[in-house]
């Protein structure tokens, strides 16, 4: 994984666990790798995944068992409110860049509706 | 937390030149700490006597809670920028050396990260490359149960694959009982890798902080705060 964005580490790393939970490829009850593991596969600071676990938790996404490890939370509304947040959020950002370029709703409407037909005769 | 290293008013003068001026710095343990900066910044010299290496001019410098002496030298495990065996020595010869000075050397540990570094006990000194050179000196390093790891430059001009290596041994051999202290001017391959940076220009300290912070603050990564501080 590369760093890039601007954003700290520990807010990446819950990002890229966030969308691996929307996505399903981690589901309810599933158990996060530990601390060391995923600090060794992304090459980051312990410390740093430590963080990025304590505010997953503070999100109510994750749960710790002590002894045992971090899960992904099992309750279903959480998840699915998390995939509704992610959506708006992107929505957003897409909106506000499509203004920067000058274009208005309806617009961007059209513009949408047009890939979605394209994209289902695909 | 606990401090692992406190330094106050360090300060280091070579005749008229000043290499570190009034450096304040404290390390907690548990925490990587970068310490960031060009050539001639004062980096190796901060290091230098934090190893005792060096005599501060004036100061205070204190490991674990005592001044730099035999006592902090048998609890700091450093890694010098420059090769320190004998061209004549094999691994095995570097191993018995290191068991021999180092109380806290702790072998397994080294075959351990001996192997995972892919070196063999009997290869020769001499027929190192410079990638394997830096893997070797890093194993001897880390392999010491130390409180303190002073890495000076380690991944330094060394091929891609040896710098994962060398950053997953890091990472491998980290631990919430000992600090760890690294200086690059390698910010992009590192940064990741660190709690705190400290910015060290002509012997100052000019911005230090907890790295996650300071993206934050900035909406920036280290590396280009680094070429903001240091670039023109």
């Amino acid at each position: 994984m590369d760093f890039n964005d601007n954003l700290p580490i520990y807010m990446q790393i819950m990002n890229l666990i966030k969308s691996k939970m929307v996505s399903g490829e981690i589901s309810g009850g599933d158990k996060l790798p530990s601390v060391r593991e995923l600090s060794k596969e992304l090459k980051v600071n312990p410390n740093t995944i430590q963080r990025a676990y304590q505010e997953l938790e503070r999100e109510e996404l994750v749960f710790t068992q002590r002894g045992m490890g971090t899960f992904v939370t099992e309750d279903i509304e959480i998840i699915k409110s998390l995939k509704r947040n992610m959506a708006r959020e992107l929505v957003d950002r897409f909106f506000m860049e499509m203004k920067k370029l000058g274009f208005n709703s309806d617009e961007v409407k059209s513009i949408v509706s047009d890939w979605s037909e394209k994209e289902e005769r695909q | 937390m606990k401090n692992i290293v406190e330094i106050k008013g360090l300060t280091k003068k070579y005749l008229n030149k000043t290499a570190l001026n009034n450096i304040n710095l404290n390390i907690e343990e548990g925490k990587v700490v970068g310490i960031l900066g060009p050539n001639g910044s004062g980096k190796t010299t901060l290091i230098k006597i934090l190893a005792g290496l060096l005599r501060q001019t004036s100061g205070e410098v204190l490991i674990d809670g005592k001044n730099i002496g035999v006592d902090t030298k048998s609890i700091v495990s450093y890694l010098p920028d420059r090769n320190f065996l004998y061209k004549w020595m094999k691994i095995e010869d570097a191993m018995n050396l290191y068991k021999d000075f180092y109380y806290d050397f702790d072998e397994k540990k080294f075959n351990d990260i001996l192997s995972f570094m892919k070196l063999e006990k009997n290869m020769k000194i001499d027929s190192l490359s410079k990638g394997m050179h830096e893997k070797l000196n890093l194993s001897l390093i880390l392999a010491r149960n130390a409180k303190l790891y002073i890495l000076d430059e380690p991944i330094a001009g060394v091929d891609s694959v040896a710098r994962d290596q060398i950053l997953d041994a890091i990472i491998n051999n980290y631990n919430e009982k000992s600090s760890m202290l690294i200086t690059t001017h390698l910010v992009r391959d590192m940064e990741s890798m660190l709690d705190e940076v400290v910015f060290l220009k002509e012997g100052n300290i000019i911005l230090t902080g907890n790295a996650e912070a300071l993206r934050e603050e900035r909406g920036m990564q280290i590396d280009d705060i680094y070429k903001e501080v240091f670039g023109e």
